[in-house]
């Protein structure tokens, strides 16, 4: 399909995203200070900080997902390799299908079957053998560490489930499309311990080919599995909140020997 | 707890027993009583249609809903007869026009509110949708037959006479003026559509935006999240509005009246004028000649009680066949 010849976004072995002077709005209002960041290829780069300090915008804005939001809109650049994914003539879909996204809440499609729920992007790029969707789907499934729990009963709704089981369908349905970049807006805050081990473990393993940005409120998840860590601030300027990247670096030395005295206050649980 | 002297002690015998039992008694007998009254109203109407049509049940039997003939006055040609047929034809056929046209207009209308429609437009627009609702039918009627019926001979009846109607008889010519089932079913299809948008654009509301953003994320179109994802996880709604529609259209009398013509006659053409279950009780019952043609009119809003029952019946277990979704779904 079109993924495959549009020249602008070829698929490279490992992808990086860089930011600059971006702006997310909610309407008028300026949501997060104009900001850079560097997401650099096959490394883990978490995202902390307080609730309202806009990692979850920010997030959503490296794949244009913000802009959905009624009156949302971001300014700026993000470029994913060399390549402005806010240039004007890029389709946000197809940027949406190169850097994946897996969410909050586990979604199971719910008219859809759990075979249907993983080949439901596949189906959108077109593929339409089944040969090549079943293969897909396997594999998938598989990469999410659910095929064994669940290749009995493709056909039934993703809807019968457990939660946990229910997150990894959804980074299956993402990684079936092999996107180049994977988004995880706090993946395991609505999951059990236990499931979010697994999910830990499977975001450690996926790093491997894939390039990961995770939104996270456990501090201790950045330090287990983030390679870097950026740390966002809620600051009040005439009453509006907004936020703000106060620091970026290597995870050890976030939590070891941060630069911002706000970022220990913060890590160490006295923001927050 | 403001005061502290206020709280009752707790004891052995008080501290476990209910507190406000004589509120909660009244309120579930008031909210049963009304429930029952719901009950009671189906079953008086079936009661007083069916004892009503003994007559008419006792001359005909079952043979009574397919007889074709509706003569209330003996004449040298026709002897006194009475068959639902006609009313019953024209019900179903004037209804099923206005499904056909309402339906997807509908459904494309929610959908337009729910998830295209600019944040600003939908709150006056949705209001005007439901402000169709509101309009009182003989108002449609009038409507229908003083300005629509003009406008429906010249550009959708005679057009449609002359070219498919050559080959499709009940497509064919003549064309009555201004009366017939299909501009009944056109303007009955304009009264539903409000129902059927409606409550398209609420069930499609309800659909959780995280269903829409997993597909985006995964790159989709619009499109393709409305059809892959939001209208599906709507879809038993969406039948039940048009369902509800269908109910509204099958027991319009007014509008029908007025616009259908009011024949008992059988016509090939949809363009001819014929009747409707709703409209011949309204036109005749105040003037019937005798008992039996009384009884039969009773008889016949028997039929029409049914009819409406089936197809209830047969939406329900549409919406509960499509609810169902895949297999092994906890609903």
């Amino acid at each position: 399909m079109a993924v495959a010849t549009q020249p602008a976004l070829a698929t490279q072995t490992a992808h990086s995203m860089t930011v600059r002077g971006l702006k997310p709005f909610y309407g008028k209002r300026l949501a997060v200070q104009a900001m850079d960041l560097d997401v650099r290829p096959n490394q883990i780069l978490a995202l902390i900080g307080p609730s309202g300090c806009g990692k979850s915008t920010v997030l959503r804005c490296l794949n244009r997902m913000h802009e959905l939001i009624p009156y949302a809109h971001a300014e700026g650049l993000v470029k994913l390799d060399d390549i402005n994914i806010y240039a004007p003539g890029i389709d946000p879909a197809l940027v949406r299908r190169k850097i994946g996204m897996v969410f909050q809440l586990p979604i199971a499609l719910r008219t859809r079957n759990i075979y249907e729920n993983v080949a439901v992007g596949l189906r959108l790029g077109g593929i339409k053998n089944k040969a090549e969707l079943d293969a897909r789907v396997e594999k998938a499934l598989r990469d999410a560490n659910l095929w064994d729990e669940v290749k009995d009963k493709l056909h039934l709704s993703g809807m019968a489930l457990s939660g946990g089981q229910q997150q990894r369908l959804s980074i299956a349905r993402t990684i079936a499309v092999e996107p180049d970049i994977i988004l995880f807006d706090e993946p395991c805050s609505a999951l059990d311990p236990i499931s979010t081990l697994r999910i830990e473990e499977l975001l450690l393993s996926l790093r491997q080919r894939y390039t990961i940005v995770i939104v996270t409120h456990n501090m201790q998840q950045a330090a287990r599995i983030s390679d870097r860590t950026a740390v966002f601030m809620v600051e009040k300027t005439d009453d509006v909140p907004i936020g703000v990247l106060i620091e970026e670096g290597p995870t050890e030395q976030i939590f070891s020997t941060p630069k911002d005295p706000r970022t220990e206050d913060y890590i160490s649980g006295r923001v927050g | 707890m403001a005061d502290a002297k206020a709280v009752p002690r707790i004891t052995a015998s008080s501290r476990w027993a209910r507190q406000t039992r004589h509120g909660d008694v009244f309120f579930w007998l008031l909210t049963l009583f009304f429930a029952l009254v719901i009950i009671g109203l189906v079953v008086v109407v079936g009661v007083v249609t069916y004892n009503g049509s003994a007559e008419a049940r006792a001359a005909y039997g079952w043979s009574f809903l397919w007889g074709t003939d509706w003569n209330p006055i003996e004449t040298e040609l026709y002897p006194v007869s009475f068959g639902a047929w006609p009313a019953i034809r024209g019900t179903l056929l004037s209804s099923l026009i206005a499904l056909i046209l309402a339906a997807p207009t509908g459904v494309a209308i929610g959908i337009f509110l729910s998830e295209l429609c600019p944040l600003r437009l939908r709150q006056p627009l949705g209001f005007m949708v439901e402000l169709l609702a509101a309009i009182p039918s003989v108002i449609y009627g009038l409507w229908g037959v003083a300005v629509f019926a003009n406008w429906f001979n010249n550009w959708v009846a005679n057009p449609i006479a002359n070219t498919a109607g050559q080959f499709v008889p009940w497509l064919s010519g003549p064309i009555a003026v201004s009366r017939g089932l299909a501009i009944t079913g056109t303007i009955l299809a304009i009264m539903i559509l409000p129902t059927v948008s409606a409550i398209t654009r609420d069930v499609l509301q309800a659909v959780p935006n995280h269903q829409r953003e997993a597909m985006f994320s995964l790159g989709a179109t619009r499109w393709e999240v409305i059809w892959g994802a939001v209208v599906p996880y709507a879809r038993a709604g969406i039948v039940g509005g048009i369902m509800l529609g269908l109910g509204r259209a099958l027991g319009e009398t007014m509008a029908a009246t007025m616009l259908v013509g009011n024949s008992t006659r059988i016509e090939q053409s949809i363009f001819m004028p014929a009747t409707t279950a709703a409209a011949l009780i309204a036109s005749e019952l105040p003037n019937s000649v005798s008992l039996i043609h009384e009884s039969s009119l009773i008889a016949l809003a028997l039929a029409l009680f049914g009819i409406t029952l089936l197809l209830n019946v047969i939406a329900r277990y549409l919406v509960w066949q499509t609810a169902r979704g895949p297999a092994g779904e906890k609903v």
